[in-house]
């Protein structure tokens, strides 16, 4: 059957190189969630991609890239399923996958059964994807969900003075790894976290929800992130809510903060944390606000990227860069490029990435306040930029093992 | 209801308990013990109260397609669709000219005119061939759910409620007595309770018009022999476009509900095609009670499941619908 199909190449590669002067193609394939819940997330995570593409064109040596985009939903068969028929009836040699949590880790094992290929991921940021068991062929450029939640904790506690908090969010792996950084560092300064509310992923109906909050905390942390923050913010305004709140990196993010409708209004001063800020005044950050605005209408894209167009330029500029340092060589199963990726420093419009040794991003975040710019737009403002930060938090690998993996219950409310 | 205490009177009396049970937890004060073995009555409150007016939206979404099952036995799997393109033309309407009230009566309109060309071009070229039918629609649901994906996008749509209905109400149910002496009030949306009352307004009208009505004497001869029906000289025809319009307007109202107090989004056809199933499913195909009760039980079981027992709060409705199919597999009220 392989030696029918390389034969089968073969010919067709010679049909082609006969009929015009040969460009060789590098196919790459890139997943993203174009339905359900997340839909808006993939939507402008391909945006972010198409960013990259016009700044850094598609161009490698004498080669070209081609791009094939699959759909996923957020679940992780979805994700299995687009990169298995991307791989096996598209043929590609690299893969930008996937967006959401569960869906990375799913990938990264399903990139084990395909060592010949290379992964980058796309935007998802489940602990577990890099940290347990990493594929040798599995790159993440992006930080993860407790990575992007550095800081949040401490500025919560010290400068806002919340002492009890309750969270809520959707029941997967990418918020449990943010709940697991809020908590970390809240707890580790003296806060308590006495209630965590875990509601199914494409939840509608929150009302219910918001009526179990607990009174008696002085904010609630939301972990939701597309429809569902939509919905929750909606339902939280029509039964009156009044508390304070905190914001994991989906939810303070342009995906939420301009959706339509005025429910986004109750956001207005909610701290948060992620691996970006839409007002951050770096200039490598402004060009790259300017390349993204300049390169879609305003009514087709949203007033500044969210978190996953940033995470897909990073991983597209990542993949391009680093097969401009081998030339597009991908011989040897892609040895010689997998080497450029894990070398590879990105000068990223949110700071400056290095890979560690499970091929996980070192980078930097960013603390945030969601301010109203006086023509009804939302934007998060800097209140804190942290570089540096690594998968452990900080923490002394050993300490950080003994936590335990991200989860509804891990980590328990106390300092490690 | 005298005959159903008389045939099942054990049936009869675990009914009544059931509901002084419910009643008692309602409009008590409840004891602190009871508190602390299933928490805070607040929550038990608007818990019931979420349940009761998500049900009234599954009603109006399933009330248009077990009417149109019950005369025409269409299983219009594109229903859902015609929730969504409601619920986007209610969006349009009320963001373009800023009346709540006006985008649920375009809304009504336009989607009942989807459904006369549905029935005029589809199901009356393939009448009596249930599985053609039953194809066909899911190969339009798909069809609508990419145009209307290509129109609109996959952002979230939220109607904008009108002013006057935004905020929480403060309802006679005393929900718990501080330490002062000083009762408090359930706080609940009004929105929801307006939702809930219309629902009810359009359940009563609908089983007197079926009941009380000429017309509704034809649909309801209709459900039980449509072709003695033909026979007598009424034009089938004109009552089935009629109904499945009926139906098909009733679905487009929904979506401007399900737009206001949830969101619209590419999925949710899906998903309230499948709520309307399971609704159908368990109340009966075919009956308006059925459907009223179908979606009391979905509505109830889909939010105490959610506060009480989060995890499986998915499987809940399912596991209903799977015990009514092995007791019941009729449906709770179906006549036969």
């Amino acid at each position: 059957m392989s030696k029918c199909s390389i034969g089968l190449l073969a010919l067709s590669s010679l049909f082609l190189s006969g009929a015009a002067i040969a460009q060789e193609k590098i196919k790459v394939g890139v997943t993203a969630t174009l339905e359900g819940t997340y839909t808006v997330l993939g939507e402008d995570g391909m945006r972010g991609h198409q960013t990259a593409l016009n700044v850094l064109g598609k161009k490698i040596g004498d080669k070209e890239l081609e791009f094939i985009v699959a759909s996923t939903d957020a679940t992780p068969d979805s994700a299995v399923r687009a990169v298995r028929k991307l791989i096996e009836q598209d043929k590609v040699q690299i893969l930008l996958s996937p967006l959401s949590g569960d869906e990375g880790i799913a990938v990264k094992n399903f990139a084990k059964t395909h060592p010949e290929l290379t992964f980058i991921n796309a935007a998802s940021g489940a602990q577990e994807t890099t940290y347990v068991d990493p594929a040798p062929n599995f790159f993440r450029y992006n930080m993860d969900g407790a990575q992007w939640q550095v800081g949040l904790g401490k500025y919560a506690y010290d400068e806002k003075k919340y002492r009890k908090i309750a969270t809520v969010g959707e029941d997967y792996s990418f918020i449990y790894t943010q709940v697991f950084g809020l908590v970390l560092e809240f707890c580790g300064a003296g806060g308590q976290v006495t209630n965590r509310q875990w509601v199914p992923l494409g939840t509608k109906d929150f009302a219910s929800v918001i009526a179990a909050l607990p009174d008696d905390v002085d904010a609630i942390y939301l972990g939701l992130g597309g429809a569902d923050a939509v919905n929750f913010l909606n339902q939280y305004q029509q039964a009156g809510g009044k508390a304070h709140l905190m914001g994991g990196s989906i939810m303070i993010d342009q995906t939420i903060l301009s959706s339509k409708g005025n429910a986004k209004n109750a956001l207005i001063g909610t701290i948060a944390a992620s691996g970006q800020a839409d007002t951050w005044e770096d200039p490598g950050w402004q060009k790259f606000v300017k390349a993204y605005q300049d390169a879609f209408p305003p009514n087709k894209r949203f007033p500044s990227p969210s978190l996953l167009a940033t995470n897909y330029y990073g991983s597209t500029m990542a993949l391009i860069l680093a097969l401009r340092q081998v030339n597009g060589d991908l011989s040897n199963n892609q040895g010689k490029f997998r080497e450029a990726l894990a070398k590879i420093e990105l000068d990223a419009p949110n700071g400056k990435i290095k890979l560690d040794s499970n091929r996980q991003a070192i980078g930097t975040n960013f603390v945030t306040e969601v301010v109203d710019d006086g023509k009804g737009a939302l934007f998060s403002k800097v209140v804190k930029v942290i570089p540096n930060v690594n998968q452990t938090l900080g923490y002394d690998p050993a300490v950080f093992s003994k936590i335990g993996l991200p989860s509804r219950t891990v980590p328990e409310c106390k300092k490690y | 209801m005298s005959r159903f205490v008389e045939r099942h009177p054990a049936w009869a009396l675990i009914t009544i308990i059931a509901i002084a049970v419910l009643l008692w937890l309602v409009f008590a004060v409840w004891p602190p013990g009871l508190e602390e073995a299933i928490g805070r009555k607040r929550v038990f409150l608007n818990a019931v109260f979420n349940g009761v007016t998500l049900g009234g939206l599954y009603f109006l979404v399933a009330s248009g397609f077990t009417l149109i099952f019950g005369l025409m036995r269409n299983v219009n799997l594109a229903h859902g669709s015609l929730y969504l393109f409601g619920g986007y033309v209610g969006y349009a309407i009320s963001s373009a000219t800023g009346s709540w009230l006006l985008s649920f009566i375009v809304a009504f309109i336009l989607t009942a005119l989807v459904g006369v060309l549905l029935q005029v071009i589809v199901f009356r070229r393939m009448e009596g061939q249930d599985l053609r039918q039953t194809m066909v629609t899911i190969g339009l649901s798909i069809v609508f759910a990419d145009l209307m994906l290509w129109a609109c996008g996959g952002d979230f749509y939220q109607i904008q409620t009108p002013s006057w209905l935004i905020g929480p109400v403060d309802l006679p149910l005393i929900t718990a007595v501080k330490s002062s002496g000083e009762p408090v009030y359930l706080r609940y949306p009004m929105v929801r309770l307006v939702i809930f009352a219309a629902s009810v307004v359009i359940g009563v009208a609908m089983w007197l018009a079926l009941n009380r009505t000429r017309i509704g004497m034809i649909i309801r001869a209709g459900v039980d022999d449509r072709d003695i029906l033909a026979a007598t000289g009424v034009r089938i025809q004109l009552v089935f476009v009629l109904v499945f319009a009926f139906g098909a307007g009733l679905a487009g109202i929904a979506g401007v509900v399900g737009g206001t107090f949830q969101s619209l989004s590419p999925g949710e056809d899906i998903r309230f095609l499948l709520a309307s199933l399971v609704v159908v499913i368990v109340g009966g195909m075919g009956s308006i009670p059925g459907a009223a009760l179908g979606a009391l039980i979905i509505g109830l079981a889909e939010q105490l499941g959610s506060v009480y027992i989060p995890t499986y709060a998915i499987v809940v409705t399912f596991l209903i619908m799977v015990l009514v199919l092995a007791i019941r597999p009729q449906g709770l009220l179906a006549r036969r």
